[in-house]
């Protein structure tokens, strides 16, 4: 690399432009691959951009803070992004109506199974009290799994790795599980794929029809809510000074 | 309209933050704000297109928010590398059987008539 080069680089790397700009370039070429490898739930596009950013950033010798200085534009985002989840689960108020009953009781126990089992099993492995309280949320979409692992002293980058691991295990293996189960009831596959595994979850269970997507994306958006109350008061609860 | 709606949706963020926090609610200011807003639109009886518009431009690109946090696994590798056991545990065996009791519980009650 000439002078002239390395002086760009340098100057480059220390603005903000880099990282978004990095950010939205890596995204969309995940996106275009995925779609071109016929959509496949272990190539998630969030996956791929973040594998290939990290080693971006490995290999320029770039620091992750360096890095969120610019990406921190698209981070900010999250926080209006969760307020406009609103929408769609107003759309679903009707359905929700019908099954009321059976949508509290499932998404009840459905968000303490998640975050009991999560801890519980990483627990008896012997994992460290950061890495529990960054698993406890992993369930939900992750702004709201973020702002819960802040709040219950996690590490919330770990955390958003963890939801959207959590998110492709759900939609590779999730519809498995229910025909063990033999649960071919939509509604109820929709629902518990959205609750075990939010967004990436409910693009999976889209394609099972549009029953099972609607359920999906309701349970997504009400797990994000009982989940953030739910889990604090678990913690609150189970590790008690 | 369409900042409008952008500039609702940061309002109904911030009111979220200072509900949570004059309350001392356990949860995340923006699902506050997600709370709010959902009883406005109940109030309203609808979705204004614009809302819409804006609401549809975020969430379309869900995904895409999640890049920056999740390159923070750099910072963690680590860690990954030391608890990789527990962690992969928790995330498969916790995952699938989430799937299984919520499906199981709701399939169970929606029977009844």
């Amino acid at each position: 690399m000439s002078a002239d080069l390395e002086s760009i680089w340098v100057y480059l790397a220390a603005t903000p432009l880099l990282g978004l700009t990095a950010t939205l370039v890596a995204y969309q070429l995940a996106q275009a691959l995925w779609r071109r490898l016929g959509m496949t739930p272990l190539l998630n596009p969030v996956l791929l951009s973040i594998l290939a950013l990290a080693g971006f950033l490995t290999v320029t010798g770039t620091d992750y803070r360096t890095y969120f200085d610019g990406a921190q534009f698209v981070h900010f985002l999250l926080g209006p992004a969760t307020v406009a989840l609103a929408i769609p689960l107003y759309r679903q108020v009707g359905a929700l109506r019908r099954s009321a009953l059976a949508v509290v009781v499932a998404l009840v126990a459905g968000s303490v199974t998640a975050a009991v089992s999560a801890v519980g099993i990483a627990w008896a492995l012997g994992a460290s009290r950061g890495v529990l309280m960054s698993l406890a949320p992993k369930s939900v979409t992750t702004p709201i799994a973020m702002g819960v692992a802040e709040q219950i002293g996690g590490l919330p980058s770990l955390t958003a790795v963890l939801v959207i691991l959590t998110g492709i295990t759900g939609a590779v293996a999730g519809t498995w599980v229910l025909g063990l189960i033999r649960v071919r009831d939509p509604q109820a596959q929709g629902f518990a794929i959205g609750v075990a595994s939010h967004g990436i979850g409910t693009a999976r269970a889209l394609q099972l029809g549009e029953v099972a997507g609607a359920f999906s994306g309701l349970a997504m958006g009400l797990n994000g809510v009982a989940t953030a109350i739910l889990v604090p008061l678990l913690v609150r609860w189970a590790f008690q000074p | 309209m369409v900042l409008f709606y952008i500039t609702l949706l940061l309002v109904c963020q911030l009111a979220g933050e200072v509900v949570a926090r004059l309350a001392g609610l356990p949860v995340p200011g923006p699902v506050v704000g997600m709370v709010i807003l959902f009883l406005g639109l109940m109030v309203k009886g609808g979705v204004p297109a614009d809302l819409d518009r804006v609401g549809t431009a975020l969430l379309s690109n869900l995904s895409l928010l999640f890049v920056p946090a999740g390159v923070g696994v750099m910072v963690h590798l680590g860690v990954i590398a030391e608890e990789w056991l527990p962690i992969s545990a928790a995330l498969i065996a916790g995952t699938l059987v989430t799937i299984a009791v919520t499906a199981w519980v709701m399939a169970a009650l929606g029977r009844r008539p």
